[in-house]
Formats: C-alpha cells, sequence, structure tokens
C-alpha cells in the first residue's frame, strides 16, 4: 500500500466521518457553547482534509488556504466567547 | 477581553499574518491570491489585536483614520490606470510591464499597483466597518 492508497482509503474516510459526527454535534448541541467548539473542530477537520487532498494530488494550490485556515480559525472561536461574556455580563 | 494567553499570541500574529497578506498580495498575478484577499487577512489582523487589547490600543497602533486609506487606494489605483495614457501614449488600463527581473517582486508593472491600491481600499473599509460596528454599545 502507498502513501497515496493510504491516505484515500484510510485517512479521508476516517476524516469524513468525523465530519459527520461534528456535525451531528453542531446541529444537536444543548447549549451554544456545544456549537462553537463544533465548529472550531470542523474547520480544523477541514485543514486536515487539505493536507489529504495536498499529499494524493501533488498540487499546493489549496496549501495556502490550510495555513490561512489554521492562523485565522481560533479567531471565530474567541469572538462568539467575547459576545457571549459580554450577554452573560448584561444579565 | 483580558486573557494574558490571547494577549501574547495576538502580539505575535499580528507581524505574521500582515506579512502572510503581502505574501498573498504579491503572488496575486498569475497564482490564488491578490489584492482583495490580501487586505481582507491584513484588516483581520488588526481585529484580532483589538480583540485582545481593546479598541483604543489599536487604534492607536494605527495612527490615523482606517477610512484615509480609502482614498488613497483609489488614487493610487486611478493613477495606475492612467499611467498607460502618460508614458507610453497607450489606452486606458492598458498593462505596462517592467522588462526585467526585481529580486524580491519577480515582474514589475502597473497591474501590481492597481492591486497595491485594492489592498489599501479593502483594509479602509473592512477596518471603518468592523470599528464603527464595534464602538456602539
Amino acid at each position: 500500500m502507498t502513501l497515496v492508497e493510504y491516505c484515500r482509503i484510510v485517512i479521508l474516510p476516517v476524516l469524513a466521518f468525523s465530519v459527520i459526527l461534528i456535525l451531528i454535534r453542531f446541529f444537536k448541541g444543548p447549549s451554544i457553547a456545544d456549537r462553537i467548539v463544533a465548529l472550531d473542530l470542523l474547520i480544523t477537520t477541514g485543514i486536515g482534509i487539505i493536507g489529504v487532498y495536498t499529499i494524493t494530488s501533488g498540487s499546493s494550490t489549496l496549501l495556502d488556504t490550510g495555513m490561512i485556515l489554521a492562523l485565522i480559525a481560533f479567531l471565530s472561536t474567541v469572538a462568539l466567547s467575547y459576545y457571549l461574556e459580554r450577554r452573560s455580563k448584561k444579565k | 477581553m483580558k486573557t494574558i494567553i490571547l494577549r501574547t499570541a495576538s502580539n505575535y500574529l499580528l507581524p505574521v499574518l500582515l506579512l502572510f497578506s503581502i505574501f498573498i498580495l504579491l503572488r496575486g498575478h498569475y497564482l490564488p491570491g491578490g489584492g482583495f484577499v490580501g487586505g481582507l487577512i491584513a484588516a483581520i489582523a488588526f481585529v484580532l489585536h483589538s480583540f485582545a487589547n481593546g479598541l483604543k490600543n489599536t487604534k492607536s497602533l494605527l495612527r490615523f483614520h482606517p477610512g484615509f486609506l480609502m482614498p488613497a487606494g483609489l488614487a493610487l489605483s486611478f493613477f495606475s490606470g492612467l499611467s498607460p495614457i502618460i508614458f507610453a501614449g497607450d489606452p486606458f488600463m492598458t498593462g505596462l510591464w517592467y522588462h526585467g527581473h526585481v529580486p524580491v517582486l519577480g515582474s514589475v508593472g502597473s497591474a501590481l499597483f492597481f492591486d497595491m491600491g485594492v489592498y489599501l481600499v479593502v483594509v479602509g473599509v473592512t477596518l471603518t466597518i468592523i470599528f464603527t460596528i464595534s464602538e456602539a454599545p
């Protein structure tokens, strides 16, 4: 089994299955904090999928997208938790 | 937000994101990227800084109101479009290219200055919108 086959047969299904699980948590999530964490995890899994695509296709076009996602992904978590904190202070 | 982890991380992330935005700006002509995306990334860098250190510190870091970047960028774009009329006698917005290799930039032409103008306009517009929204109670 070569690296490309391993990526296609093992890693990509695992990542796809985890995306489904995260989406279930995102839609079900009892509190809004669960949804925020699910959103952050969804972006991180997307970076993994971009890495697998880069290895299998051999083109480095999407690699910069993964880099900027890794730099920025936590910003959404920070912003949403900032507003959550402000809302709980107001009450 | 007064957390020391976020504040320390944002101090290191601001120059990295600004450098990355300039990298995206310069590779934009033949590869994915360009002025618009680079400007958005630069604006995100300042937004992150304002989340960690407060709006006042970011404004004192910028020194001037970001709205002034919009006319400067528009003027730069307009004069890059006007330059073929002045220098070569070609129609408006013809691409002029310097035939030689510049070390960091690669190839220099009027399209690069047009992209820089777009970059400045996008930074100015985005920062003005976000600062106005977050100032509102």
